[in-house]
């Protein structure tokens, strides 16, 4: 099953985080990570619990308690005070209510319950000082817990994603439809809802929603359909189907092998850096392009298990965590013989890296596309026992991840820490005034 | 070729002239001993001594039977062999020791007791080879002659310069623990005056009343030949009365005299309470029964109270155990004439001193005899050893033993040996807080001081006041008795005030008295102690002591409150009169109890600071004023301390080790790194059953188990050609997981390589022996060597799961198939540690040897630690590439390292900057845990 190129073995000296913390204290799933500002960072997950942590030192800041079920959605809001930005957090739960909490002293300084629904996701519009909640119903709310309008929604799922597109409309992910709403405040800083248009291009239940860029916005679907729109016109810009050709081919040729399930082709995730948008479809990673609308380079069997989050760091390199308790990260490299005439190099390369599973005859599409680089493995991060959720980056501060085994790791670059507790060491020194 | 010229020039001038007269000296194997060596160890000079190993011996000159032996420590017999004790008592016994005054000295009317400092000598006995460090001291026996009865304690040994050299220490322990069996006697000595007493007065009240009938009989009776001997007897009993008194009074001053004495040091709570125990006495015994006169006076006040003149002394006994149904104690008669010293029973030392404190002074003398074990080049080393360790707290945790804070007190400070709370609590009485317990009797004014100064025994007076119980007029009556009858009074004028605050706070915690029936009371005689209040303020009404005491037991519900004790009380802790009015209740009850210390302790030092120490005895002749500053902040004491310290002789020398020369010196340093010393040292120590340190108290790691381990680990590098690789692991900070089926060898392993672990902690916390389940991530972080069970079953290919997937971060020891996994080491350093064909065949041997290398480490690690510019740039425009190779030089270039062997550099490095950062390693982030991602190989043997 595990492709040999996918062990890396313990050599990884591209890989940097040589030391890790464990961070304890949920007692179940972890399932959210947020940034609040660039050394805290709160973590949130099923036992109902969202901790501030001290991404430098480790430390646990703040313990906010308060809701009785598992978080469902956490974002962070910030004001602007005069002079100081004050960042709070909104958590949703499913026990049907919102907070929001100041991070600095941990009070609950907001709370909503007995909603009608569990709100599934957030969005806060920093210029409209509003904030969406997606559920069944669509609700916009202003800084202080006041609900400006609500609209209640038929799709049995309820709205999935939320993402703001320009000019004060939103994009809301209900089953296989996109929905685009407009926001409109009046003058007397009333706020109203009004769904302009649904885009209903998806065959299947959409996962993912993000924005790209000011002039695109991108959505995929549990089998694999990757669709890049228009952000203003709310057009079809590209279709893209991961997967597609190969699910034929296997279906033509051979049956018994099984075409790969749509859960294998689900687009678990996405993400982007306004250039390129990263898939993660089941196990495996897919990098498409803005620019050429194809896929420049791709991992199928990028992890042991499915992909659930995954992160650009920059145009060659990313990151992705995985059911299988391991944090990968990748490099975009350009074919080792870029001179050499495409197919045999190139062949060579694509046998190599693909699974022993999937060993068949390469499909047209990766022979179509002639720009198409390697994604390779240049690290992983063993640490957790359970699925990891999800990761935050705290660029050369560390890189915080949570897991299904209920703990935090913050992974670091050792050599950095090593600088620093020696910084201390002599700063201590010297206010002893000697050892 | 040898007797060259040039090669004596390299030797010491010195000794090329000590060798020359004996150019050719007998081959060795002709020579003939000079003593014929009991055992084969070329080390102990014992040999021809006829004691095996050195002794402490308790003797006493009795007045009976002259110098006897009373026990030895190590309490065997074979230890002390063929060796004459009784011989051996008479000669160290027969020293003149100090002049003691015995009797009446000129000028005053009651016997004096003498207070005699100890003495200590060294004496020799060259043909029996034995020398001692002998320790006199006088233990105070009532029935003794002049009070005393003479004592040494003695370490007997066979090498004359051990004992000379150890002298300063010898003399401090052994102050210890005459301190602490003077301080038991001391508590006996009073407990029996006071039985004595109780006794005298009985028969004195028998006495009056005799005399009474006789008078009333009619006036020709009264110059009968039989009415004279009964007034004379009278007045016998009466001088007898004011006798005892006056040794009370004596016993109880004791511990204000100044004392010449350096290394006496006693536990000043131990010296309080028993002052306040006999200040009880004194204010209790002060005016009892007066010449005829006064005493018919009073006895008419008390006929008030309904007893009948005259009656039988077996009515008035029984009256009196109906009234005082708790006491056990019966007075005796006394008569006139005492037994003489041949035919009573004299005490023996245990009942001299209180049980604790002599339970507390044999436990000390045996653990002063194992600190002495060894011969002297041991024992300077070691000391040397742990002096030097001491200094380098920054790098010592690494690969040294913990050094217990006990044993640092021990050497640096006279620290005062307390019997009972060492009996008790040990940590407690690590830092006993230098709180006096009761006022200086004699010194009004500053008496006066500290309740005005504290509102809550304030409080505690006007609360008496509102109760009615003001009485203070009443004890001015008898003050103008005597001389000595006026100063008692004073004494318990001293107390007064404080008495009145005691008894009012104790008619408020009336309910709390019923601690007392839960006290501990071992003690038949405790309840001999009534309240000295109440007495005091029967006192003027009333003769008989006994009945009033125990009608005030009786009117009061039992309480009786000590009057020094609520004093602290109040001093201390104003909001917590209710526990310690519980607490001193038992303590009453319990006057002579030891135990009641352990109850004290848990109120009165809670909230003490924990480095407060204990003054020395010297400084309780201070200035009252400057006690109470004492009194309130136990820190303002430790600068008197100080001083102290630094003034006394013996300060300096314990602290760094004894005062060898320095041709001496110089060769205990070089035997200390030497790997050849290592094995004569060793041979005195681990080749005798003394490997036990007196350190390992409370780590659960001592040198010893170490010691042991230095076997196994021998072994396992000895059998595995792979253990250079395995040693580099834990020595880098690789957790390394020992895999077997079976535990007891498994166990072993770990126990061997456990030697490995860089700050293993004080209990090995690092080091986990032997674990069934499988690991996480957090397991790998906390212990750096793991014991794991293999398992055929699910959980054990969960258990291979875990392995497999943390593999990165371990290195894995597969104890049944003998191979290893992990990365590869291709250093020197580790290569004379890790010599799969070593020499060494000793455990111990090989464990000085692995001492030094890592020792060797330690320090090359504090050096790179602390070394500023390796670390950090010098100037802001140095890139971190500069720092970088910079390190790089340092490590591969100065130091010779290789890239595995910087690696444990940098490893210990981290270690020390850790400690350095988070000396006590609490710290509300969680611990890190670095690695590296390198490439592991799998050995095979």
């Amino acid at each position: 099953m595990k492709s040999p190129v996918l062990c890396i073995g313990e050599e990884q000296p591209k890989n940097c985080f040589t030391e890790l913390q464990v961070l304890k204290g949920h007692f179940d799933i972890v399932r959210f990570l947020v940034q609040i500002d660039d050394f805290r960072c709160a973590s949130a997950g099923d036992d109902g619990l969202v901790l501030v942590w001290n991404v430098e030192t480790g430390e646990r800041l703040q313990e906010l308690r308060g809701h009785s079920q598992q978080i469902t959605a956490i974002t962070t809001i910030t004001c602007k005070n005069e002079v100081t930005l004050n960042t709070s957090l909104i958590t949703a739960s499913s026990d049907r209510s919102l907070s929001l909490w100041d991070p600095d002293t941990g009070n609950r300084v907001q709370t909503i319950s007995d909603l009608h629904s569990s709100v599934k996701c957030l969005l806060v519009l920093e210029r409209l000082c509003v904030w969406l909640s997606g559920g069944e119903e669509l609700c916009v709310w202003n800084r202080d817990f006041q609900l400006q309008c609500q609209r209640p929604n038929h799709s049995d799922t309820g709205i999935t994603a939320l993402i703001e597109l320009p000019k004060n409309y939103i994009a809301a992910a209900m089953d296989k439809k996109i929905m685009i709403y407009s926001l409109t405040v009046s003058a007397d800083s009333s706020v109203s809802v009004a769904e302009i248009r649904c885009l209903s291009d998806h065959q299947d239940q959409i996962r993912a929603l993000i924005n790209v860029n000011d002039g695109f916005f991108a959505s995929g679907s549990h089998m694999g359909e990757l669709i890049l729109w228009n952000a203003t016109e709310w057009n079809l810009l590209a279709y893209e189907h991961i997967l597609w050709e190969e699910s034929q081919a296997y279906n033509q040729t051979e049956i018994r092998m099984g075409a790969p399930k749509p859960s294998e082709m689900s687009i678990q995730h996405l993400t982007t850096n306004g250039n390129l948008i990263l898939a993660a479809v089941g196990s495996g990673l897919y990098v498409y392009s803005i620019q050429t609308r194809s896929v420049v380079a791709y991992r199928k069997v990028a992890h042991d298990s499915n992909v659930l989050h995954t992160m650009l760091l920059s145009d060659s390199e990313l990151m992705s965590c995985s059911e299988d308790g391991s944090v990968r990260m990748w490099e975009i490299q350009d074919l080792p013989l870029p001179a050499e005439p495409a197919s045999s190099g190139f062949f060579g390369m694509w046998s190599f890296g693909r699974s022993n599973k999937q060993s068949g005859p390469p499909s047209k599409k990766v022979i179509d596309i002639p720009n198409i680089r390697m994604l390779e493995l240049m690290g992983d991060l063993i640490g957790h026992s359970g699925a990891v959720q999800m990761f935050v980056s705290f660029k050369e501060k560390g890189l915080v991840t949570c897991s299904a085994d209920h703990l935090l790791i913050l992974w670091k670059n050792g050599e950095k820490q090593s600088r620093l507790r020696s910084l201390a060491l002599f700063q201590k020194l010297e206010e002893r005034g000697g050892l | 070729m040898i007797g060259s010229p040039d090669v004596v020039a390299f030797a010491k001038e010195d000794e090329y002239g000590q060798t020359s007269p004996d150019l050719w000296p007998l081959p060795e194997e002709f020579s003939v001993p000079l003593y014929p060596l009991a055992d084969s160890n070329p080390w102990a000079k014992t040999s021809y001594a006829k004691f095996t190993k050195d002794f402490i011996l308790i003797s006493e000159f009795s007045e009976q039977v002259g110098p006897q032996p009373l026990l030895t420590i190590p309490d065997d017999p074979k230890v002390c062999g063929t060796f004459d004790l009784n011989y051996f008592s008479l000669r160290i016994m027969s020293v003149d020791y100090q002049a003691s005054f015995v009797g009446h000295p000129p000028g005053t009317g009651y016997p004096r007791l003498s207070f005699v400092e100890d003495s200590r000598v060294v004496l020799g006995d060259s043909k029996e080879g034995a020398f001692a460090y002998v320790h006199h001291l006088t233990l105070y026996d009532l029935e003794a002659r002049g009070f005393v009865r003479p004592f040494c304690m003695a370490y007997v040994a066979a090498d004359e310069k051990k004992i000379m050299l150890q002298f300063q220490e010898l003399s401090l322990r052994f102050s210890q623990a005459s301190e602490c069996l003077k301080a038991g006697n001391r508590r006996a000595f009073a407990k029996e005056l006071q039985r004595k007493l109780r006794d005298l007065e009985y028969t004195h009240s028998v006495l009056q009343r005799e005399e009474g009938l006789q008078r009333e009989a009619g006036p020709q009776s009264m110059y009968s030949a039989h009415a004279v001997e009964k007034a004379n007897e009278l007045a016998n009993v009466e001088k007898s009365i004011f006798e005892h008194r006056d040794l009370l009074k004596q016993i109880s001053s004791y511990h204000r005299r100044p004392r010449r004495d350096p290394h006496a040091v006693t536990c000043q709570k131990c010296v309080d309470e028993c002052l306040s125990e006999c200040e009880e006495l004194l204010n209790k015994y002060a005016k009892i029964a007066y010449p005829c006169g006064y005493g018919e006076k009073a006895g008419k006040g008390e006929d008030g109270q309904g007893h009948p003149r005259g009656q039988g002394e077996d009515d008035d006994e029984e009256e009196e155990e109906g009234v005082k149904r708790k006491l056990s104690y019966t007075p005796q008669l006394i008569k006139a004439k005492s037994a003489k010293c041949f035919d009573k029973r004299l005490k023996t030392l245990q009942e001299l001193c209180d049980k604790t404190f002599y339970e507390a002074t044999v436990e000390l003398l045996k653990e002063t005899e194992r600190s002495f074990r060894g011969d002297l080049c041991y024992l300077y080393t070691r000391r040397l050893d742990k002096a030097l360790q001491r200094k380098q707290r920054v790098t010592t945790f690494l690969f040294e033993e913990d050094l217990n804070d006990d044993d640092e007190d021990e050497l640096g400070t006279l620290r005062p040996f307390c019997a009972v709370n060492h009996a008790v609590d040990n940590y407690v009485l690590l830092n006993p807080p230098p709180i006096v317990l009761a006022p200086e009797p004699h010194e009004l004014d500053a008496l006066e001081r500290p309740e005005h100064l504290d509102p809550a025994s304030e409080t505690s007076i006007t609360l008496e006041s509102e109760l009615g119980l003001g009485e203070s007029h009443l004890e001015s009556s008898p003050s103008d008795q005597t001389l000595e009858t006026q100063e008692s009074s004073e004494e318990t004028k001293g107390s007064f005030s404080s008495d009145k605050s005691g008894v009012g706070l104790a008619e408020i915690q009336q309910s709390l008295v019923s601690m007392k029936s839960e006290a501990p009371d071992p003690d038949p005689d405790s309840d001999l102690t009534p309240d000295p209040n109440h007495n005091l303020e029967r006192e003027s009404s009333s003769e008989e002591m006994e009945t009033t005491a125990g009608e005030d037991e009786g009117e009061n519900g039992g309480d009786q409150t000590p009057v020094s004790l609520l004093e602290v009380v109040s001093e201390l802790e104003a909001n917590r009169e209710e526990e310690f009015e519980g607490v001193s209740g038992s303590e009453l009850l319990v006057p002579i109890d030891t135990a009641c210390c352990m109850v004290q302790e848990g109120f009165l030092y809670e909230a003490s600071a924990p480095e407060a120490v204990p003054h020395p005895c010297q400084n309780s002749h201070l200035q009252p004023s400057q006690t109470l500053v004492v009194n309130q902040e136990p820190q303002a004491l430790l600068p008197l301390q100080d001083d102290y310290t630094v003034g006394s002789p013996c300060s300096e020398s314990p602290a760094t080790g004894l005062d060898l020369p320095s041709g001496l010196l110089g060769d205990a340093v070089s035997r200390t790194s030497a790997e050849d010393g290592s094995d004569c040292t060793m041979s005195a120590s681990t080749g005798s059953d003394q490997t036990a340190s007196p350190l390992g108290y409370g780590a659960l790691v001592t040198l010893r188990q170490r010691k042991k381990a230095g076997q196994g680990a021998l072994r396992f590098v000895r059998q595995y050609p792979f253990a250079i690789q395995a040693l580099w692991c834990l020595l880098s900070g690789r957790t390394l997981v020992v895999l077997g089926a079976d535990e007891g060898r498994v166990r072993r392993l770990v126990a061997a390589l456990a030697l490995f672990v860089p700050a293993p902690g004080k209990c090995g916390e690092r080091v986990q022996a032997w674990l069934s389940c499988p690991f996480t991530l957090t397991d790998l972080q906390r212990w750096k060597l793991i014991g794991l069970q293999r398992v055929a079953s699910p959980l054990g290919s969960s258990m291979l799961y875990s392995l497999s997937r943390y593999s990165r971060y371990i290195s894995i020891l597969d104890a049944d198939h003998k191979t290893l996994r992990c990365p590869q080491y291709r250093g020197q350093l580790l290569a004379n540690i890790a010599d799969h064909r070593t020499y060494i065949r000793r455990g111990s041997t090989y464990f000085l040897h692995l001492q030094s290398t890592l020792c060797h480490l330690a320090a090359k690690a504090f050096l790179f630690t602390f070394t500023h510019h390796l670390h950090l740039p010098v100037s802001s425009t140095e890139g971190l590439e500069v720092v970088e190779s910079r390190r790089r030089c340092f490590l591969q270039e100065q130091l010779g390292l290789s890239e595995e062997d910087s690696q444990i550099l940098l490893y210990l490095s981290q270690l020390i900057t850790q400690q350095y950062l988070q000396p006590t390693g609490s710290s509300a982030a969680a611990p890190s845990f670095s690695f590296n991602y390198t490439t592991s190989i799998l050995y095979k043997i």
